[in-house]
Protein backbone atom coordinates (compact mmCIF):
# COMPACT_ATOMS: atom_id res chain seq x y z
CA UNK A 1 0.00 0.00 0.00
CA UNK A 2 2.61 2.25 0.86
CA UNK A 3 4.18 2.32 -3.00
CA UNK A 4 1.35 3.04 -4.30
CA UNK A 5 0.45 6.38 -2.06
CA UNK A 6 4.42 6.72 -2.89
CA UNK A 7 3.58 6.65 -6.41
CA UNK A 8 0.72 8.91 -6.73
CA UNK A 9 2.29 11.20 -4.21
CA UNK A 10 5.23 11.48 -7.24
CA UNK A 11 2.94 11.56 -10.10
CA UNK A 12 1.25 14.53 -8.15
CA UNK A 13 4.52 16.32 -7.47
CA UNK A 14 5.56 16.28 -11.12
CA UNK A 15 2.77 18.07 -12.11
CA UNK A 16 2.53 20.56 -9.48
CA UNK A 17 6.47 21.05 -10.40
CA UNK A 18 5.23 21.46 -14.02
CA UNK A 19 2.29 23.64 -13.57
CA UNK A 20 3.90 25.95 -10.77
CA UNK A 21 6.53 26.59 -13.33
CA UNK A 22 9.44 25.11 -11.14
CA UNK A 23 10.64 23.41 -14.01
CA UNK A 24 11.14 26.38 -16.05
CA UNK A 25 15.07 27.85 -15.88
CA UNK A 26 14.02 30.60 -17.11
CA UNK A 27 11.24 31.55 -14.42
CA UNK A 28 13.08 29.98 -11.79
CA UNK A 29 15.95 32.34 -12.35
CA UNK A 30 14.03 35.43 -13.17
CA UNK A 31 12.70 34.68 -9.23
CA UNK A 32 16.14 34.82 -8.01
CA UNK A 33 17.34 37.79 -10.30
CA UNK A 34 16.61 40.28 -7.69
CA UNK A 35 18.72 43.37 -8.99
CA UNK A 36 17.01 42.75 -12.43
CA UNK A 37 14.27 41.70 -13.68
CA UNK A 38 12.43 40.38 -10.69
CA UNK A 39 9.68 38.30 -11.07
CA UNK A 40 8.02 37.25 -7.81
CA UNK A 41 5.42 34.64 -8.77
CA UNK A 42 7.48 31.58 -7.43
CA UNK A 43 6.69 32.78 -4.15
CA UNK A 44 3.21 31.20 -4.42
CA UNK A 45 4.48 27.82 -5.37
CA UNK A 46 6.22 28.10 -1.89
CA UNK A 47 3.45 29.79 -0.16
CA UNK A 48 1.21 27.03 -1.46
CA UNK A 49 3.15 23.80 -1.10
CA UNK A 50 4.21 25.36 2.43
CA UNK A 51 0.59 25.92 3.49
CA UNK A 52 -0.68 22.68 2.75
CA UNK A 53 2.12 20.44 3.90
CA UNK A 54 1.97 22.32 7.14
CA UNK A 55 -1.28 21.87 7.92
CA UNK A 56 -1.10 18.32 7.21
CA UNK A 57 2.41 18.28 9.37
CA UNK A 58 0.89 20.27 12.16
CA UNK A 59 -2.97 18.79 11.79
CA UNK A 60 -1.81 14.99 12.20
CA UNK A 61 1.27 15.99 14.77
CA UNK A 62 -1.12 13.71 17.57
CA UNK A 63 -2.06 11.41 15.74
CA UNK A 64 -0.10 8.45 13.67
CA UNK A 65 0.74 7.86 9.84
CA UNK A 66 -2.44 5.67 8.27
CA UNK A 67 -0.19 2.66 6.41
CA UNK A 68 2.83 3.26 9.07
CA UNK A 69 3.54 2.46 12.80
CA UNK A 70 5.03 6.04 13.20
CA UNK A 71 5.95 9.18 11.66
CA UNK A 72 9.89 9.41 10.69
CA UNK A 73 10.93 13.36 10.73
CA UNK A 74 14.46 13.58 9.76
CA UNK A 75 17.29 12.05 12.68
CA UNK A 76 19.40 15.36 11.65
CA UNK A 77 17.69 17.77 14.70
CA UNK A 78 18.64 20.99 14.64
CA UNK A 79 22.07 21.60 14.74
CA UNK A 80 23.26 23.85 12.44
CA UNK A 81 26.80 22.75 11.15
CA UNK A 82 29.55 24.05 8.74
CA UNK A 83 28.63 20.97 6.75
CA UNK A 84 24.91 22.29 5.90
CA UNK A 85 26.14 25.46 5.31
CA UNK A 86 28.62 24.68 2.99
CA UNK A 87 26.34 22.48 1.22
CA UNK A 88 23.48 25.02 1.18
CA UNK A 89 26.06 27.58 -0.48
CA UNK A 90 27.17 24.98 -2.78
CA UNK A 91 23.52 23.52 -3.88
CA UNK A 92 22.86 27.45 -4.51
CA UNK A 93 25.25 27.96 -7.16
CA UNK A 94 24.70 25.24 -8.97
CA UNK A 95 20.80 26.33 -8.76
CA UNK A 96 21.74 29.51 -9.51
CA UNK A 97 23.49 28.87 -12.84
CA UNK A 98 20.38 26.07 -14.31
CA UNK A 99 17.76 27.37 -12.81
CA UNK A 100 17.01 23.29 -12.02
CA UNK A 101 16.83 21.78 -8.58
CA UNK A 102 16.84 18.54 -8.10
CA UNK A 103 12.73 17.60 -8.67
CA UNK A 104 12.68 19.96 -11.70
CA UNK A 105 16.13 17.95 -13.41
CA UNK A 106 14.07 14.62 -12.77
CA UNK A 107 11.38 15.94 -14.30
CA UNK A 108 12.88 17.86 -17.28
CA UNK A 109 15.36 15.02 -17.88
CA UNK A 110 11.90 12.57 -18.58
CA UNK A 111 11.72 14.06 -21.62
CA UNK A 112 14.69 12.71 -22.97
CA UNK A 113 16.28 16.20 -23.46
CA UNK A 114 20.08 15.46 -23.67
CA UNK A 115 21.13 18.74 -21.40
CA UNK A 116 18.47 18.06 -18.63
CA UNK A 117 19.67 14.39 -18.94
CA UNK A 118 23.43 15.33 -18.40
CA UNK A 119 22.20 17.69 -15.77
CA UNK A 120 20.38 14.43 -13.97
CA UNK A 121 22.86 12.14 -13.93
CA UNK A 122 25.91 14.44 -12.82
CA UNK A 123 23.56 15.45 -10.18
CA UNK A 124 22.29 11.38 -9.30
CA UNK A 125 25.62 10.26 -9.84
CA UNK A 126 27.00 12.74 -7.45
CA UNK A 127 24.41 11.61 -4.81
CA UNK A 128 24.72 8.46 -5.08
CA UNK A 129 28.48 8.33 -4.72
CA UNK A 130 28.36 10.90 -1.70
CA UNK A 131 25.96 8.91 0.18
CA UNK A 132 27.73 5.82 -0.60
CA UNK A 133 31.70 7.04 0.35
CA UNK A 134 30.16 8.33 3.73
CA UNK A 135 27.79 5.28 4.24
CA UNK A 136 27.22 4.25 8.03
CA UNK A 137 29.18 7.44 9.24
CA UNK A 138 27.87 8.90 12.62
CA UNK A 139 25.89 12.29 11.94
CA UNK A 140 25.08 11.26 8.60
CA UNK A 141 21.33 11.31 8.52
CA UNK A 142 19.56 13.30 6.11
CA UNK A 143 16.88 15.94 6.35
CA UNK A 144 14.36 14.63 3.73
CA UNK A 145 14.84 10.79 4.33
CA UNK A 146 14.40 8.69 7.15
CA UNK A 147 16.38 5.20 8.09
CA UNK A 148 14.51 2.29 6.85
CA UNK A 149 16.31 0.60 9.68
CA UNK A 150 14.14 2.50 12.23
CA UNK A 151 11.03 1.24 10.80
CA UNK A 152 12.22 -2.23 10.32
CA UNK B 1 -1.72 36.54 -7.53
CA UNK B 2 0.30 34.25 -9.94
CA UNK B 3 -2.65 31.41 -9.46
CA UNK B 4 -0.60 28.75 -11.93
CA UNK B 5 2.16 29.16 -9.09
CA UNK B 6 -0.22 29.12 -6.46
CA UNK B 7 -2.01 25.80 -7.89
CA UNK B 8 1.11 24.27 -8.58
CA UNK B 9 2.56 24.85 -5.10
CA UNK B 10 -0.61 23.38 -3.61
CA UNK B 11 -0.29 20.27 -5.50
CA UNK B 12 3.52 19.52 -4.38
CA UNK B 13 2.28 20.22 -0.73
CA UNK B 14 -0.56 17.96 -1.29
CA UNK B 15 1.57 15.23 -2.89
CA UNK B 16 3.93 16.12 0.58
CA UNK B 17 1.21 15.66 2.83
CA UNK B 18 -0.13 12.61 1.48
CA UNK B 19 3.59 10.90 2.22
CA UNK B 20 3.53 12.08 5.33
CA UNK B 21 0.39 11.39 6.27
CA UNK B 22 0.23 8.11 4.90
CA UNK B 23 3.50 6.96 4.82
CA UNK B 24 4.98 8.93 7.56
CA UNK B 25 7.56 10.01 5.57
CA UNK B 26 9.35 13.37 4.63
CA UNK B 27 9.17 14.44 0.74
CA UNK B 28 12.95 15.00 -0.03
CA UNK B 29 13.80 14.53 -3.79
CA UNK B 30 17.78 14.80 -3.31
CA UNK B 31 17.67 12.33 -0.52
CA UNK B 32 15.18 10.06 -2.45
CA UNK B 33 18.06 9.85 -4.80
CA UNK B 34 20.87 9.20 -2.95
CA UNK B 35 19.23 6.04 -1.67
CA UNK B 36 19.73 4.43 -4.82
CA UNK B 37 22.98 3.91 -3.52
CA UNK B 38 21.83 2.03 -0.49
CA UNK B 39 22.64 -1.43 -0.02
CA UNK B 40 18.88 -2.41 0.34
CA UNK B 41 16.51 -1.17 -2.23
CA UNK B 42 14.97 2.28 -1.11
CA UNK B 43 11.55 2.12 0.01
CA UNK B 44 10.60 4.85 -2.24
CA UNK B 45 11.45 4.13 -5.85
CA UNK B 46 7.55 4.50 -6.51
CA UNK B 47 8.12 7.92 -5.83
CA UNK B 48 10.56 8.52 -8.51
CA UNK B 49 8.86 6.03 -10.83
CA UNK B 50 6.02 8.43 -10.77
CA UNK B 51 7.83 11.46 -11.08
CA UNK B 52 9.89 9.99 -13.83
CA UNK B 53 6.66 8.80 -15.48
CA UNK B 54 4.96 12.15 -15.27
CA UNK B 55 7.59 13.77 -16.69
CA UNK B 56 7.65 12.00 -20.18
CA UNK B 57 3.87 12.20 -20.04
CA UNK B 58 4.15 16.02 -19.29
CA UNK B 59 7.09 16.33 -22.21
CA UNK B 60 4.83 14.53 -24.70
CA UNK B 61 1.60 17.30 -24.01
CA UNK B 62 4.02 20.47 -23.63
CA UNK B 63 7.24 21.68 -24.58
CA UNK B 64 9.82 21.23 -22.09
CA UNK B 65 11.42 24.26 -20.97
CA UNK B 66 14.51 25.45 -22.88
CA UNK B 67 17.83 24.92 -20.47
CA UNK B 68 19.85 27.65 -19.17
CA UNK B 69 22.46 29.12 -21.49
CA UNK B 70 26.22 26.98 -21.45
CA UNK B 71 25.47 23.92 -23.23
CA UNK B 72 27.19 20.59 -21.91
CA UNK B 73 29.77 21.90 -19.85
CA UNK B 74 27.17 24.12 -17.82
CA UNK B 75 24.80 21.12 -17.47
CA UNK B 76 27.79 19.02 -15.91
CA UNK B 77 29.18 21.98 -14.08
CA UNK B 78 26.10 22.97 -12.45
CA UNK B 79 24.45 19.11 -12.22
CA UNK B 80 27.06 17.92 -9.82
CA UNK B 81 27.36 21.42 -7.99
CA UNK B 82 23.64 20.52 -7.08
CA UNK B 83 24.13 17.23 -6.24
CA UNK B 84 27.28 17.70 -4.13
CA UNK B 85 25.41 20.30 -2.27
CA UNK B 86 21.96 18.72 -1.62
CA UNK B 87 24.23 15.86 -0.59
CA UNK B 88 26.25 17.74 2.06
CA UNK B 89 23.09 19.83 3.51
CA UNK B 90 21.02 16.83 3.26
CA UNK B 91 18.35 18.50 1.66
CA UNK B 92 16.78 20.30 -0.99
CA UNK B 93 14.27 22.43 -2.39
CA UNK B 94 11.90 20.06 -1.32
CA UNK B 95 13.27 18.45 1.80
CA UNK B 96 14.52 21.76 3.61
CA UNK B 97 12.25 24.38 1.91
CA UNK B 98 9.06 23.04 1.78
CA UNK B 99 8.86 20.05 4.09
CA UNK B 100 11.60 21.86 6.71
CA UNK B 101 10.17 25.44 7.07
CA UNK B 102 6.39 23.59 7.09
CA UNK B 103 8.29 21.66 10.16
CA UNK B 104 10.10 24.94 11.98
CA UNK B 105 13.25 23.41 11.51
CA UNK B 106 16.26 25.19 12.13
CA UNK B 107 18.66 23.40 10.18
CA UNK B 108 16.26 23.32 7.49
CA UNK B 109 15.03 27.49 7.48
CA UNK B 110 18.80 28.23 7.25
CA UNK B 111 19.75 26.17 4.92
CA UNK B 112 16.93 28.28 2.79
CA UNK B 113 18.28 31.22 3.41
CA UNK B 114 21.47 29.90 2.12
CA UNK B 115 21.11 28.53 -1.05
CA UNK B 116 18.01 30.96 -2.18
CA UNK B 117 20.82 33.59 -1.06
CA UNK B 118 23.83 32.31 -2.94
CA UNK B 119 21.30 31.74 -5.83
CA UNK B 120 20.42 35.01 -5.97
CA UNK B 121 23.71 36.59 -5.87
CA UNK B 122 24.97 33.45 -8.90
CA UNK B 123 21.94 34.85 -11.14
CA UNK B 124 23.53 38.32 -10.54
CA UNK B 125 26.95 37.53 -11.64
CA UNK B 126 26.16 35.38 -14.59
CA UNK B 127 24.24 38.04 -15.84
CA UNK B 128 26.54 40.85 -16.01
Amino acid sequence: MQSITSLISGILFAIGLSISGMTDPAKVTGFLDVTGAWDPSLAWVMIGAIAVFASAFWGFKKSRPVLAPAFNPPKSGMKVDGRLIAGSAIFGVGWGLSGICPGPAVVNAASGNAVYLLFALAMAVTLVVGRRVTHGQAGHASDGRVEDAKLA
Amino acid sequence: MDVSALIGGMMIGLSAAMLWVFNGRITGISGMIASLGDDQPPKRLPFLVGLIATGWVISLVSATPEPATGGWIMALLSGTLVGFGTFLANGCTSGHAVCGISRLSVRSITSTVIFMLVAGITVYFKGL
